[in-house]
């Protein structure tokens, strides 16, 4: 066995050590209002760890795939399931074992990845989208027989403590999100995430240098449904606070496709920036509306707007930057630390050519 | 004995009507993938777009039906000039998933703008057809088959012929072919590019504009034509993305059997199959047959 930090850099810890500073400390002391936690905050981390499960198998296997809320509502509905009948699981092994469900469907569902890809996959992968949500709706057991429709989710208790203020909800999202990003970043930067991308980058190259086709995309189509499945049962447990199927739809899929596109195929932080403007422009452009035309626009339209935006931005993004926005916060960083060097240095050539 | 042979005949006429509305939104798709080789995912939200502005003309405006009808389609022409110059002009040297996200996004904005011009609610079409047995086959050959189903296969079986005819026979139906064969090799003989996008963009959208009305008679001019429309993805893969015949027969099969299944495997599972069905039927048509039934075989060069 490999030692788990060994592709880490001093200053990927510093990275760690700033966000989790931010995130555990200053966060909880400087926000107080509740609106933000389950609002923005909970969201923000259910829906990035779903699009860290899209990046694996879309930025870095290179395969096209739209079901991410499929397998998210096969997590969430084998946890409340998991609760409910098998209560000595725990919190913590039933998110396990829901995670591992959803992973037994993206295997299932991920298989058609062998023989096809492009567009022809993309239509593979919407059959697992619509099968399980049909499937979750046709077959009362999975929602414990409740005619209504809408099942309540159960209260979050670990190690018999009850978490359900929303602070506490928000690290136990926290924590869960931070675990599976360090764990997806360990396997993307290992041999693991180098055979995802020989296999996007050529597949025919990749399988005459010895990576197995078959075991690559299946094992990346099984952790991406882990990630999902996981995602999807916080998102349940932790945001809506109820379980139905009409939460997963296939806008809510488009929704975590345009997160991983615009976020930056490809990278882990690309995830969390997307989720983060996906959910957060319709905020703001609510906020202009109400506060600076005072309501004058009707909200329909509003969102109607939001869409456009996106749908424009995907266009620009396409055409300029394909890599997306963690492309354009890298490239920004960059162009600060060369400026930075400058000033430092007395003459810039001689610091460019250090460089090279 | 009779009537069940005549009831399962009424639910596979029915099931094949249907699937020619299938087809409709397909020959779109088909359109633009035989032309530039770029899988056009906004076919479905130009269904949307197209129809609703139709419904828009008529009903806001008070222009008459013919009318408001060649505005529509005039403003689809208006579309695949701006979708050519603003999308695809600069996306020409693209990877094929990049210009495939692309499209997903041109979905959105034409989703968010018809909705932000005409509002959210459901509009009744009416086109004059209603979607009620025809009294005379009921009569004699005892089958209830809508007149909606029968106009949307005389429709689609008139445009059919009518692109065949293009492809086939004209100077642009060459044009065509040759840039879809290789874009480079036919701008350097001088076929204009430009031209020949923009003229397939227009065309799809006219065709979207005909399956949207048909659509839209049937169901209402609502948000839920975009979903309706990605069925057309399954019909794709079962007739093949380059090949007109292939959208026809595709469309029927998914017609005919999503209708079959539902009525006599449904009731087993309690109902809806037709969700997911066309889909799983897609899945086993690839893992046997991945270029479709009339498509072209997919060569690979390593």
């Amino acid at each position: 066995m490999k030692p788990v930090f060994m592709t880490y850099t001093k200053k990927d810890l510093i990275n760690l050590a700033v966000c989790m500073v931010l995130s555990v400390l200053v966060i909880p002391t400087f926000i107080t209002t509740e609106y933000w936690y389950t609002s923005i905050l909970i969201p923000w981390l259910c829906l990035a760890l779903a699009t860290i499960g899209q990046q694996v198998v879309m930025g870095y296997t290179g395969q096209l795939a739209l079901g991410a809320a499929g397998f998210m509502a096969a997590g969430a509905f084998a946890m409340f399931n998991l609760i409910l009948r098998v209560p000595d699981l725990g919190f913590v092994g039933s998110l396990i074992v829901s995670g591992l469900i959803a992973a037994a469907f993206g295997i299932l569902f991920g298989l058609p990845s062998l023989k096809v890809r492009g567009i022809y996959l993309m239509v593979a992968t919407l059959a697992s989208q619509f099968f399980i949500i049909w499937m979750i709706d046709k077959f009362g057991w999975f929602k414990n027989y409740d005619s209504s429709g809408i099942i309540t989710a159960q209260d979050i208790v670990i190690l018999g403590k009850p978490f359900t203020t929303p602070l506490a909800m928000y690290f136990v999202c926290l924590a869960v999100t931070t675990v599976l990003t360090l764990l997806a970043m360990n396997m993307a930067r290992g041999s693991t995430g180098r055979n995802w991308m020989a296999v996007r980058d050529m597949d025919i190259a990749a399988e005459s240098m010895g990576v197995s086709l078959l075991k690559t995309k299946v094992q990346a189509f099984a952790i991406s449904a882990f990630y999902c499945g996981v995602a999807g049962a916080l998102f349940a447990f932790c945001y809506l606070k109820s379980l139905e199927p009409v939460a997963f739809d296939i806008k809510l899929s488009f929704k975590i496709l345009f997160m991983c596109i615009l976020g930056g195929l490809g990278t882990i932080n690309g995830a969390f920036i997307g989720a983060a403007f996906i959910l957060l422009f319709p905020v703001l452009l609510n906020a202009v509306g109400n506060n600076v035309f005072h309501g004058a626009i009707d909200a329909t339209i509003i969102s109607s707007i939001e869409q456009v935006i996106f749908g424009g931005l995907m266009i620009i993004f396409m055409i300029y930057e394909p890599l997306g926005m963690a492309k354009l916060w890298e490239n920004i960083k960059q162009k600060m630390s060369l400026k930075f060097q400058s000033s430092n240095v007395k003459d810039l050539k001689s610091s460019l050519s250090k460089k090279s | 004995m009779v009537d069940e042979l005549l009831f399962f005949m009424e639910v596979l006429v029915g099931g094949l009507l249907a699937g020619t509305m299938y087809s409709l939104v397909a020959l779109g798709f088909v359109l633009i993938f035989k032309a530039s080789a770029t899988f056009n995912f906004s076919q479905g939200a130009m269904v949307f777009f197209s129809v609703l502005a139709f419904c828009g003309f008529m009903q806001d405006f008070n222009i008459p039906f013919v009318l408001a009808f060649i505005l529509a389609a005039l403003l689809m022409v208006v579309v695949g000039l701006c979708t050519e110059r603003l999308v695809l002009r600069p996306l020409m040297n693209a990877s094929e998933d990049t210009v495939l996200m692309a499209t997903i996004g041109l979905g959105y904005v034409l989703e968010g703008l018809a909705q932000a011009a005409w509002g959210v609610e459901v509009r009744r079409l009416d086109l004059g057809i209603g979607d009620f047995p025809v009294p005379w086959i009921a009569d004699n050959l005892k089958l209830f088959i809508s007149a909606l189903d029968i106009f949307a296969g005389l429709v689609a079986a008139l445009m059919i012929i009518g692109l065949f005819l293009l492809f086939k026979y004209t100077k642009i139906g060459l044009g065509l072919r040759a840039v879809a064969d290789d874009a480079g090799a036919a701008s350097s003989i001088g076929i204009p590019l430009k031209h020949i996008m923009l003229l397939v963009w227009s065309a799809a959208g006219v065709v979207a504009l005909v399956a949207g009305c048909m659509w839209g008679a049937r169901a209402g001019v609502q948000f839920a034509l975009v979903d309706l429309a990605l069925k057309a993805l399954p019909v794709l893969i079962i007739g093949g993305f380059s090949s007109i015949p292939g959208a026809i027969v595709g469309g029927l099969i998914i017609g005919a059997t999503e209708k079959v299944l539902e009525v006599y495997i449904g009731p087993f599972f309690g109902g809806a199959i037709e969700g997911w069905a066309p889909y799983v039927l897609a899945i086993f048509f690839l893992l046997y047959r991945p270029e479709g039934l009339f498509g072209e075989k997919i060569i690979r060069r390593v």
